[in-house]
């Protein structure tokens, strides 16, 4: 059988030199990469570095992140926020606001019907950047990151909204509570904790752990526990039950939000642990569930957080 | 059929068995963190005080045993919904089952947060249920047998318009519930005990009744129906029983594991390569084989990464995938 070869005639490639050509394809596919995000990113951060110094001061300010929500209302911004999240809870002013979607779903026709000056925006809301940056309306942007970074935040806002003395009293206020708790628990014993903000109900599936950056894992350091995943540079992991006998924590702490936590549903779930007797947390008793919506939010209210979990790792008559 | 090859295929189905006990045997020693055997069977330790132990019989051995039960299902479920439809690239999800399971299995994770151990699996089955008996619906209704055509039909759209609701019920739940659906499509073997094995372990036997059955009749419908009604066979009987059997054993296998993919497609067809078309072999052989290679793909998604998880959906399409790719280039 016989094969059809092609009858015109093609430019043979030099075969002594592919490395040559495969060099020239990098270096195009490179340039063409570099062009492509200098593009993007240009288009992004432009207008903010170039509208930084000249913007006034908001007055109409929507925000989509509820750690932010808190900050602005925290230090006396209040009344400037006219719109926020679908996930605000806090504090019950910002509940009579209009609501706009939230991270995934921002609805963009209710922002501008609400004619902002400042929107309040995820970084990683790509899309949303975008159609606000095409309408003019200024951004700040806010990205997710360890503890330190909420009380830069709150500077960074308070230069933005020009309230910079509320901002540089609160977040040294912030400071000094977290210092507070550091030395409340300093020279006691550092209990080897495991940390979950996230459990299948009624099994010991889909654990969900703090890993060690993030601001759930400052948290734990500042109220004074060892993270058994402090090796993971990781903010969040997906692990099972085998690796939690493995790493044997002498306290397991839970984190979740407040809705639907009844004090039943609370000891039926902790009750849940049972199944891993070996584990020191459970054969102690030192299983906590905690059900609140402030640790799952780094805004102001950190510290209230930080002080939560120290009490229940040092809890009186545990021995730590 | 001649009896010669099917004599000459026995030793491969016995090597598939052995394979499946081999890996049940060894998968839960393996894992990221070293436990010693001596010490998880020792009697002299209490189990309360026994990391061992309860590494080996609370996280190892539900998971090993069902990923065997999952495995086996949806392999063997996949030879016969192939052979029932006439068609190599039928898979247990082609009828729409999953996609119902899976429904079930978003509505409840979605409605009713705080549902007791199970509520997700039997929801996931009841969704199940209701895909197959649509299905069964469509294509029994103007015909006096099964249409495989219309079988064929009726499963894809099924699965496009459930696909459809399972992105609204999405769309309708929160953050967490919506990452908590996400994870349960990507399949998941850490069951939160025997509980769940257990529940499924029936339906996946009465299944496996009813395939051994159906091998000499799938080797028949291979030729067609009439040409399988000539020769005796009652072909209406013949594929309702595979269309049921091979459902239940979907939805069983789904609501255990959610919807794993590509064993149920790669397994069989595997397994054909190396002893032929007649079911005899082909269904025993891919229900020790797929077990087997479940159990294989756990371990890895287990300790690859450890001490973080994958999803065993990734690993098995990460392996699947390509193999099958090569599988289908090398024998043209």
């Amino acid at each position: 059988m016989s094969r059809v070869r092609p009858t015109v005639p093609v430019p043979v490639p030099v075969p002594a030199r592919p490395r040559a050509r495969l060099v020239r394809l990098f270096a195009v596919v490179t340039a063409a990469a570099v062009v492509a995000v200098a593009t993007v990113t240009g288009t992004i951060a432009g207008p903010r570095a170039s509208g930084l110094a000249q913007d006034p001061i908001p007055t109409r300010i929507v925000s989509l992140v509820p750690a932010v929500t808190e900050m602005l209302f925290a230090c006396g911004a209040g009344p400037a926020v006219v719109g926020v999240s679908s996930y605000d809870r806090y504090p019950a002013q910002a509940m009579d606001r209009p609501k706009v979607g939230a991270l995934v779903d921002p609805d963009v026709e209710a922002i501008f019907r609400l004619k902002p000056d400042l929107v309040v925006v995820y970084a990683t809301q790509s899309d949303l950047i975008a159609q606000l940056t095409r309408a003019g309306i200024p951004l700040f942007r806010y990205q997710h990151a360890g503890l330190s970074d909420i009380t830069e935040t709150i500077r960074r806002l308070g230069r933005r909204i020009d309230h910079v003395p509320e901002t540089v009293r609160l977040a040294m206020s912030i400071e000094k509570e977290l210092d507070a708790v550091r030395a409340s628990v300093a020279g006691t014993p550092r209990p080897r904790t495991l940390l979950l903000f996230g459990r299948e109900p009624g099994s010991l599936r889909g654990l969900y752990a703090s890993g060690g950056v993030g601001f759930l894992h400052d948290l734990l350091v500042v109220a004074g526990g060892d993270d058994v995943f402090a090796d993971v540079k990781q903010q969040s992991l997906q692990i099972s039950t085998e690796t939690v006998l493995a790493r044997a924590p002498e306290v397991i702490l839970e984190v979740h939000p407040s809705d639907g936590w009844t004090p039943d549903r609370i000891e039926r779930e902790t009750a849940i642990w049972s199944a891993l007797p070996s584990v020191p947390a459970v054969r102690h008793h030192r299983v906590r569930i905690l059900a609140d919506d402030l640790l799952s939010i780094p805004g102001p209210r950190v510290a209230i957080a930080a002080r939560m979990l120290a009490e229940a790792l040092h809890a009186p008559g545990s021995g730590f | 059929m001649s009896p010669v090859p099917l004599r000459r295929g026995l030793p491969v189905v016995a090597g598939c068995v052995v394979l499946l006990a081999a890996a049940i045997l060894l998968a839960p020693l393996i894992g990221p963190s070293p436990i010693s055997l001596a010490r998880a069977f020792s009697r002299d330790i209490p189990f309360a005080d026994n990391p061992d132990a309860q590494i080996f019989f609370v996280s190892r051995l539900p998971r090993v045993l069902a990923a065997a039960l999952v495995g086996s299902s949806l392999a063997a479920a996949g030879v016969v919904l192939q052979g029932l439809l006439r068609n190599p690239l039928a898979t247990p999800y082609t009828l729409g089952v999953s996609a119902g399971a899976s429904l079930g299995a978003m509505v409840a994770i979605t409605f009713a947060a705080a549902l007791p151990v199970g509520g997700v699996a039997t929801a996931s089955l009841l969704g199940a249920l209701l895909a197959v008996l649509v299905v069964y619906g469509l294509a029994g209704a103007r015909h006096r047998g099964l249409s495989t055509t219309v079988l064929l039909l009726a499963g894809v759209t099924l699965n496009a318009f459930f696909s459809a609701l399972i992105l609204f019920v999405q769309y309708l739940s929160d953050f967490t519930e919506t990452f908590r659906a996400l994870r349960w499509l990507m399949g998941n073997l850490d069951v939160p005990g025997y509980g769940p094995i257990a529940a499924a372990a029936p339906l996946v036997l009465g299944s496996f009744v009813a395939f051994a059955w159906l091998a000499r009749p799938l080797n028949l419908l291979s030729l067609g129906p009439e040409a399988a009604g000539s020769r005796g066979l009652a072909v209406g009987r013949a594929q309702r029983v595979a269309f049921f059997g091979a459902s239940i054993a979907t939805g069983a296998a789904v609501s255990v594991g959610g919807p794993i993919g590509f064993v149920g497609i790669i397994v069989p067809h595997l397994v054909r390569l190396v002893v032929g078309a007649d079911h005899r072999l082909v269904l025993p052989a891919s229900a020790a084989f797929g077990g087997a290679f479940l159990i294989a793909c756990d371990a890895v998604a287990r300790t690859v990464f450890a001490p973080l998880e994958l999803p065993v959906g990734v690993i098995t399409a990460m392996i699947g995938g390509p193999f099958f790719l090569w599988l289908l280039l090398r024998n043209r």
